[in-house]
């Protein structure tokens, strides 16, 4: 008969990305569940609504998180301006796009990089963290800013890319693209890798659709969906599927994200060789009033702006909900039975970004 | 089955330089649009106040009797909400980013008054 | 670009029924939203395929609403956040945290302040 311990596991601990606290009921070094507790990076963004403005309040949406900040940005805007009933310039839609596409690939090559430091190849992390410094630059000379770009405003954007820029951005991820290529040959095929990867953590279909898993954890399990797909932004323009593996483990997670960063390679030439010339803004008058659910993909996921205007100026409610809250229960799920020293690459493997869930 | 592959890269970065630059001792590459700090040309300005009234943070202080015009360096975002809307142009995004302090940085403006007072 | 989207109100009554039917049709719950205006209106967000349901029920403050995480696991989640800061009665939750989950200074902060601002003016 084998006793039953339980270990807390975080906020502080030195493979964890952003504070979560789970307790880990053990037995003889099998997990049998854990139970979660959030809260530590609570600001109340939510109430912040009654205070500031609505054209004000893009700034506060855009601070929710650090990786994903435009994502949010831009999915706050669309929702008020379908509120309003106001139809952004096709220039505008794609330059979103394009900073969208980017988002997402620096997401990814951070992910990628946290996961090698998971499982102590250092030497890895720092080498796709030195690649993701490449669009951090580009980043830096298109909007001003690394991290926080402020450049989403309602009604489209604030700065414009000229043509030579669009051309060196290209031309900077064609060069990229051989080293990630070497890169990424790492995480696919290496012994060490695979051995910590294959087989450990396996979420099925069905599992996956009625625990209410979102993103790459959806789409490594066989459920082909993508939110990219309604075609909001420039989407409808450009020719894309969803990137979809059927092991449901986390190699099938990680193959999911590295061909995610090559599909968002390919839409950003797309977008840089469809751009049309115009405005990138419109003006409006006037206040809101209505209430809508707006749905974007953000690099983990499916996230959701629900905004209600009530004609003031002052917004009524704002929520988020956002992709690692609804994945949240499919952790808790993948946990039960993997091993302990499993329980780092599980955490990372939802690609947790608690600063989102807790807003 | 491949092992060792990342070794090419280990032994290539040991004969190479460092890939990170040591700030703040030296400084670090900007672009021309990268938004460091604002910055005003004080002699332009009409201290209106709309700048201190579209800043999301109350960052920037106006005072139009003393024509004094202040700025919370550590409150400021870096948004360039005043620069768009500074009526007479006299607010810009300068490259260099504020350094670190402890404790709150106010860098405060004076106008300068005319020497002659006109006759009454 | 506006998708297909419907906001359908039901009863509080009604939800479990509404809740079953979903859950046999396909659908998958995408998420739980509450606002308070007056009285408690809670949104239940279904989708399949691309198109959104919604479902708005309008509860007050001391209603009791029954869990639907027996009929679909993740709700339980989103119903322990939604008792931890607006503090609405929910029963029957799959798996209860009873107040653990967001670890937050103050009890309910979101939730309507006017009785305690009643009592405090009173003192």
């Amino acid at each position: 008969m084998s006793k039953r311990s339980i270990v807390p596991f975080g906020p502080q601990h030195p493979v964890l990305p952003e504070p979560i606290h789970l307790d880990l009921v053990l037995e003889d070094e099998k997990v049998v569940e854990a139970i979660p507790s959030i809260g530590f990076v609570h600001r109340g963004l939510e109430k912040l609504v009654e205070k500031k403005e609505f054209t004000e309040y893009v700034y506060v949406a855009e601070r929710i998180c650090g990786i994903c900040s435009f994502m949010h940005g831009m999915g706050y805007c669309q929702a008020v301006e379908n509120i309003m009933g106001i139809r952004i310039p096709e220039r505008a839609e794609y330059l979103r796009t394009l900073w969208a596409e980017l988002s997402r690939i620096h997401s990814h090559l951070l992910w990628l990089g946290l996961l090698a430091d998971a499982f102590g190849f250092e030497s890895l992390f720092m080498h796709c963290w030195k690649l993701r410094e490449q669009i951090l630059d580009i980043f830096e000379a298109t909007t001003g800013g690394r991290v926080i770009f402020s450049v989403c405003k309602i009604g489209g954007v604030r700065k414009d890319i000229d043509q030579d820029t669009l051309k060196g951005i290209v031309t900077v991820l064609d060069k990229m693209q051989k080293e990630l290529k070497e890169l990424t040959d790492v995480f696919i095929e290496d012994y060490s890798v695979k051995h910590r990867l294959v087989g450990v953590g396996v979420l099925s279909k069905q599992e996956a659709h009625d625990v209410g898993a979102v993103g790459p954890m959806m789409r490594a399990s066989g459920i082909a969906q993508d939110m990219r797909m309604l075609g909001y932004a420039a989407y409808k323009y450009l020719d894309f599927e969803p990137v979809v593996e059927t092991d449901g483990d986390c190699y099938a997670r990680t193959l999911v994200r590295i061909r995610e960063i090559y599909q968002s390679m390919d839409l950003i030439r797309q977008c840089a060789a469809r751009m049309p010339e115009g405005e990138i803004e419109e003006k409006f008058k006037g206040m809101p009033a209505g209430e809508r659910y707006e749905r974007l993909e953000q690099p983990r996921g499916e996230v959701i702006y629900y905004v209600k205007a009530n004609g003031t100026k002052f917004l009524d409610r704002v929520r988020v909900r956002t992709p690692t809250f609804a994945n949240v229960p499919a952790l808790l799920k993948v946990l039960q039975g993997c091993d302990l020293a499993d329980v780092p690459m599980m955490v990372l493997t939802i690609d947790p970004c608690i600063s989102c869930t807790e807003r | 089955m491949t092992v060792m592959r990342f070794a090419g890269y280990i032994i290539k970065n040991l004969f190479q330089k460092p890939a990170t630059n040591l700030y703040p001792v030296k400084n670090q590459k900007c672009f021309d649009r990268t938004r460091g700090h604002v910055a005003i040309d004080i002699d332009a300005c009409i201290f209106c106040g709309m700048c201190s009234r579209k800043c999301p943070t109350g960052a920037i202080g106006v005072d139009r009797n003393q024509k004094r015009w202040d700025i919370e360096r550590l409150k400021c975002i870096q948004c360039s909400c005043c620069v768009e809307v500074c009526p007479k142009k006299c607010l810009s995004m300068e490259n260099a980013y504020t350094a670190p302090s402890r404790g709150s940085v106010k860098d405060v403006f004076h106008a300068r008054v005319p020497d002659n007072q006109p006759d009454r | 670009m506006v998708d297909k989207q419907t906001i359908t109100e039901v009863q509080v009554d009604e939800l479990v029924d509404k809740a079953v039917l979903m859950k046999g049709q396909g659908y998958r719950l995408v998420q739980i939203s509450c606002t308070y205006k007056e009285r408690f209106e809670i949104t239940y967000s279904f989708d399949k395929d691309y198109e959104l349901v919604h479902y708005r029920i309008y509860a007050g403050r001391d209603e009791e609403i029954l869990s639907i995480s027996q009929i679909f696991f993740s709700a339980f989640l989103y119903e322990n956040e939604m008792k931890d800061l607006f503090g609405v009665r929910i029963k029957n939750i799959a798996i209860d945290y009873e107040g653990g989950l967001y670890r937050v200074a103050k009890k309910t902060p979101f939730a309507p302040q006017d009785k305690e601002e009643e009592e405090a003016k009173n003192v």
